[in-house]
């Protein structure tokens, strides 16, 4: 229910070009000064709201790797608003891709390896909803074992919150 | 103004002054008697060139890694007996030393003896005077039977230092270009070898109770599947490879069954095989994650779930069903594991707040909480068969290590190693 209300809200931020700041409910993340690598991401769309709307799809299209708040497997706005532009090609081309969730380093492994799967679990159930075939997507979690960026800071972290599609 | 400020200063520093008395008396309180000094002079050897091994150090660094025992510096010792009838109490009383232990090494390259006497100071009196023998590649060997037999002896508490110890060894070669492998190791971390070798990841190795099998998970396939691997003979076998995790396996301690998780029901949950007939059944039923298990007895399962909103530690029956919460003081208590003896929990504890893990131990009976380490980003903790000592991973400047640290507390080293980045200890049990 919650990620239905969720898909709604997305594309009503689509719809309006509204920029829309960090919505998560708070995990532990919450007043951490965690940073998103896709932060920034929104404002600069909508600065070129008035450009075509084929080359803000290429620009959504060329997004396929969705951060992640701490210890949450929440979508972002701005994960959504790609993923909606995903869903249209996969849905018209048919093709399968994988879903590779990711965690940062802190807290154990393999509850970090459940973590990355309800990541991309999150990622498959918004695309599913927005009516691409189940088959067409391969969900695996990766935990903590392939970071994207290493070491042990807040921005390092941030970045490897993820889920990346691969085709 | 200027002696008003002055005031303060000293009032401040008088209150620091305090904290850090209070917190030097929290930690000589920490053990709850010291380690008992030991002298563990250089066994003799007559040979003409010097032997491969030091063993004399490698059992004083046994000894002291129990976190009981004190070995005494070499170089303030005032005689170094090998024989029985060379050790002099006044040598030993006056430096504090209550237990001597000599030895002598003979032998050749076929075949090495080390005649050893443990000896009581206070008492001026030969405890212990045994042979162990082996062979140029059993020095160490013989050489943690000394250790176990002296510490056993002292102690009553069976020695643990003739045992191994698993860990996986990345080396980063490019961001795309990690190199994954299995060791098998002393459980000091010497003479390693490489059981496994893959470009994916390897995660959660775990021996059998018998020695000679483990399960571990393997990504070689580009996804996890957890496998089972015969030391001995290398022979693999796969167990599982369902779509989505399959993760965490734990032996029973009869090593019949095998507990892990799998999430091809939606989410992860913890099933049990019989390792016979592959028969699984599933033991968890929750939306929530459940993962880690690890088994309390042959019918009694303990495992990390976030079913309470955070991840916490709970076990449950496998006759009767029944769940109970272990787990309530921190905000993140996961991966258990426990002493054989059933009575001492070791676990990744986080007290507060989002960074800090440390390992910490929680006596089942009692309920009472001990936090073992200090640095944060501490996690897989792995327990020596006989509860004395941990092995756990942390990491120190951008490396994964692994440390070893005596449940009391006392003593704390890191593993040695070649490699740049270590994960995932376990601990074997008492091997033949």
């Amino acid at each position: 229910m919650e990620v239905i209300k969720f898909g709604k809200f997305a594309a009503l931020v689509v719809a309006f070009g509204v920029v829309v700041g960090c919505s998560s409910k708070g995990g532990d993340a919450a007043g951490t000064g965690a940073v998103d690598p896709n932060a920034g991401y929104g404002s600069s769309t909508s600065s070129t709201s008035g450009s075509s709307v084929s080359s803000e799809e290429a620009a959504l299209r060329a997004i396929t790797t969705f951060y992640f708040e701490f210890d949450s497997s929440e979508l972002k706005p701005e994960a959504m608003r790609a993923l909606d532009v995903h869903s249209k090609d996969l849905k018209a081309q048919g093709n399968r891709v994988a879903l590779e969730g990711h965690t940062d380093e802190r807290g154990t492994r393999e509850y970090n390896m459940a973590l990355g799967e309800r990541r991309a679990a999150a990622v498959q159930r918004y695309l599913v909803l927005q009516g691409v075939s189940p088959a067409q997507l391969e969900l695996i979690s990766y935990g903590e074992e392939k970071p994207a960026a290493t070491g042990s800071s807040e921005e390092a972290w941030a970045q490897n919150r993820r889920v990346e599609l691969r085709k | 103004m200027n002696t008003m400020k002055y005031w303060l200063t000293c009032a401040a520093m008088l209150l620091l002054a305090q904290v850090a008395l209070a917190q030097e008396a929290i930690e000589i309180t920490r053990g709850s008697d010291r380690a008992t000094p030991i002298a563990v002079v250089p066994f003799g050897w007559q040979g003409s060139t010097p032997l491969a091994e030091d063993l004399a150090e490698i059992t004083g660094n046994d000894l002291r890694n129990s976190g009981m025992f004190q070995p005494f510096a070499r170089e303030n010792m005032l005689s170094h007996p090998t024989r029985a009838e060379e050790i002099f109490p006044r040598d030993w009383k006056m430096l504090g030393v209550e237990y001597v232990l000599a030895g002598q090494v003979t032998g050749s390259a076929e075949g090495y003896q080390v005649q050893y006497h443990l000896y009581n100071v206070a008492r001026e009196q030969v405890l212990l005077s045994r042979t162990v023998s082996g062979t140029q590649n059993q020095l160490r060997d013989m050489a943690h039977r000394v250790s176990d037999e002296v510490f056993e002896h002292i102690t009553g508490i069976k020695g643990a230092f003739s045992t191994k110890l698993l860990y996986v060894a990345a080396e980063r070669f490019s961001a795309d270009n990690i190199r994954y492998t299995l060791q098998r190791a002393d459980y000091d971390g010497a003479r390693t070898v490489t059981l496994l070798q893959s470009r994916e990841p390897i995660l959660t190795p775990s021996y059998a109770p018998d020695g000679q099998r483990i399960a571990y998970v393997s990504f070689e396939s580009r996804r996890p599947e957890i496998f089972v691997h015969y030391i001995q003979t290398g022979r693999r076998e796969r167990i599982t490879s369902f779509e989505g995790l399959n993760g965490a396996p734990a032996w029973s301690p009869d090593g019949k069954r095998l507990a892990f998780v799998l999430s091809r029901d939606g989410n992860p949950e913890i099933y049990v095989m019989d390792m016979d007939s592959k028969q699984m059944r599933r033991v968890t039923n929750h939306y929530a994650i459940d993962t880690e298990p690890t088994w309390l007895d042959n019918n009694t399962l303990v495992f990390t779930s976030d079913r309470g909103g955070r991840p916490q530690i709970y076990k449950q029956n496998l006759n009767s069903g029944t769940t109970e919460r272990l787990t309530f003081v921190g905000n993140y208590n996961a991966n258990a594991k426990l002493s054989v003896d059933g009575r001492t929990m070791v676990m990744v504890h986080r007290q507060d707040g989002y960074r800090n893990f440390h390992i910490a131990t929680q006596d089942l009976e009692r309920g009472n909480l001990k936090v073992l380490t200090e640095t944060s980003l501490d996690e897989s903790p792995t327990v020596a068969p006989n509860g004395t000592m941990l092995i756990y991973a942390t990491r120190q400047q951008g490396r994964g290590v692994l440390m070893l640290v005596s449940t009391n507390g006392r003593a704390r080293s890191e593993i040695p190693t070649k490699f740049t980045d270590l994960r995932v200890p376990s601990w074997s049990p008492y091997l033949p």
